[in-house]
């Protein structure tokens, strides 16, 4: 039972990981808060489950995900680039717009209701020694765990991903050798749009079936970002997995006792715990500011 | 001067639309020279090197007036990274490395433009560095640091190099070897080099040709080698009359001279 929800839990944790690494690589990159990073993971999903009803599924998720690149990037330009310059509270303000349209649409295209998700992943599940892990969880731990890889993989070796965290350590350093900040941002929309795809459909296919309120995974990927520190890659992924496994025992042990949706509660009150003893996060950096 | 790269026509700065910081400045640099810009704290060397980079853009500084012709084109308030693309590669002041990434990766960024990862050119005029390269850019000594901030911008094929006092800080053995190292890349990798310097005595050493700034505007300028023998040069740039230093009472004095400057 315990080692059944704390895989459970990693699974889930390592999809929030990875969407809250494109949380944190916009952070990052131009110090603003996407909060329509939840929405991005509904409209992959979303986008997957329409483009599934007349391709095969593989090519509906490849697609998906590229789709969703190009709409990050889109956003960027159209709504983000005009921007730049302003107080950061206002394209804050702007993602949280983004984020009402993002669900405005989706429920004008799809409506309210639950729809089912194309399963990716044979039914049944996998047994070790009385351990019952579903073949959708297994699935969704090894393909997470690859996309993270990737993700890191193209920061630390190619020439692109390196300018990128040089922009995010000292913007003006960046452009004097060349770097062209804007084209950083933009990119940076589109792989963040792009592995919140992906998370939006590994989690539909352990959900089984979405609708619109699927943006409410956005909340908990604030949680994770909050817990391992808003500029942090290393934190994201602790974070992440820390969130799931919360998430996971508190729905095991503590939802009979205190009743049901406590899981979803759990590991924001666990995050309150944290940013009382350490305010930037487990790995955020520290800031000092004096008035 | 036939050959020239670079020429400044009477430009003028503004910062956030009302700060004026240049006053009409006027430069020519010739191809394969060092040209060093000297003056004091607040006099707008950094500014003008940022005008010719283009780095004043993301300061909200613009160029007012004036003309600033690179390579036979006008290139006032482009973005910079037209500029860099075009070989013009400005190391700012303080090195601005990133001290997230490691030196490996500092160079890295410099090739991003040009491609060209030939770091063991890098490493060939600056041995400290291949032993440190896959150390955190932060954990460098000034020195090392300053040595990657030129090796990094090396990468990125300059044909003019803007180096922003680059002694800033260090000790002066260090200094002595670095300026060293920009004479040889000047000489050797047919760099064009702007040198922006306090530390006027040095800078003239290696210098071709130098400027004086004073207070947005040039004040004097000539062969490097006759900078070095003009008397009020001597005095206040490099601390020197004919008696020895200068003592603390002659403050007057210079803030006669300083006037006749000005």
């Amino acid at each position: 039972m315990l080692l059944q929800s704390l895989i459970n839990g990693v699974t889930m944790g390592g999809i929030y990981a990875l969407i809250a690494l494109g949380f944190v690589l916009i952070y990052k990159a131009s110090k603003v808060l996407n909060f329509a990073q939840g929405e991005l993971v509904m409209v992959g999903g979303f986008i997957c489950l329409a483009l599934s009803e007349f391709l095969p599924l593989w090519a509906s998720i490849v697609l998906a995900v590229i789709l969703s690149a190009l709409l990050g990037f889109l956003i960027e330009k159209a709504v983000l680039k005009p921007l730049i310059g302003e107080p950061i509270l206002s394209v804050i303000m702007v993602t949280l717009g983004l984020a009402y349209m993002m669900r405005g649409l989706v429920l004008a295209i799809w409506g309210p209701d639950i729809r089912a998700f194309p399963q990716l992943f044979p039914p049944g599940a996998f047994n070790i020694y009385g351990i019952v892990i579903p073949y959708v969880y297994l699935g969704g731990l090894l393909l997470s765990i690859a996309a993270i890889a990737i993700f890191i993989l193209f920061f630390t070796r190619t020439t692109m991903g390196v300018a990128m965290r040089a922009v995010a350590d000292d913007q003006s350093a960046a452009m004097s050798l060349g770097v062209s900040v804007e084209k950083v941002f933009a990119i940076s929309w589109a792989i963040s749009a792009m592995v919140a795809a992906v998370g939006g459909i590994l989690v539909g296919n352990i959900y089984g079936g979405i609708n619109v309120n699927f943006a409410f995974i956005g909340l908990k990927v604030f949680a994770v970002v909050i817990l391992g520190g808003l500029d942090s890659i290393p934190g994201a992924i602790v974070g992440g997995i820390v969130i799931g496994v919360a998430e996971a025992l508190g729905g095991t042990y503590l939802e009979p006792y205190v009743g049901g949706g406590f899981k979803d509660v759990f590991p924001l009150l666990l995050m309150l715990v944290i940013m009382a003893i350490k305010p930037y996060g487990l790995f955020g950096t520290e800031r000092i500011e004096r008035v | 001067m036939a050959n020239k790269l670079l020429e400044l026509n009477n430009i003028e700065v503004i910062y956030n639309d009302f700060i004026l910081v240049l006053k009409g400045v006027s430069m020519e640099i010739e191809k394969g020279s060092i040209v060093t810009l000297l003056g004091p704290n607040g006099a707008g060397k950094t500014t003008t090197l940022k005008s010719i980079s283009g780095l004043i853009k993301p300061e909200r500084g613009e160029v007012t007036r004036g003309t600033i012709v690179y390579d036979g084109k006008r290139i006032e308030n482009r973005e910079p990274e037209e500029n860099a693309m075009e070989g013009i590669i400005q190391v700012m002041e303080g090195r601005r490395i990133f001290e997230e990434l490691t030196v490996e990766e500092n160079l890295k960024v410099g090739s991003y433009i040009s491609g060209n990862a030939d770091f063991d050119m890098v490493y060939n005029y600056f041995p400290n560095l291949k032993e440190r390269k896959n150390l955190r850019g932060g954990y460098l000594s000034g020195g090392e640091q300053q040595m990657l901030a030129i090796g990094r911008a090396l990468l990125a094929k300059p044909k003019l190099l803007l180096l922003d006092e680059p002694s800033l800080g260090l000790a002066p053995m260090v200094v002595k070897e670095i300026f060293n190292i920009i004479k040889r890349i000047n000489e050797q990798e047919n760099v064009t080099i702007l040198l922006v310097e306090q530390n006027a005595k040095l800078a003239l050493e290696i210098a071709d040709y130098g400027y004086i700034m004073e207070n947005g505007r040039i004040v004097m300028d000539g062969e490097a080698e006759k900078l070095r023998q003009n008397e009020d040069v001597r005095e206040f740039y490099m601390g020197m009359t004919e008696m020895g230093r200068k003592s603390y009472r002659e403050a007057k004095r210079y803030k006669r001279r300083k006037r006749w400057l000005t």
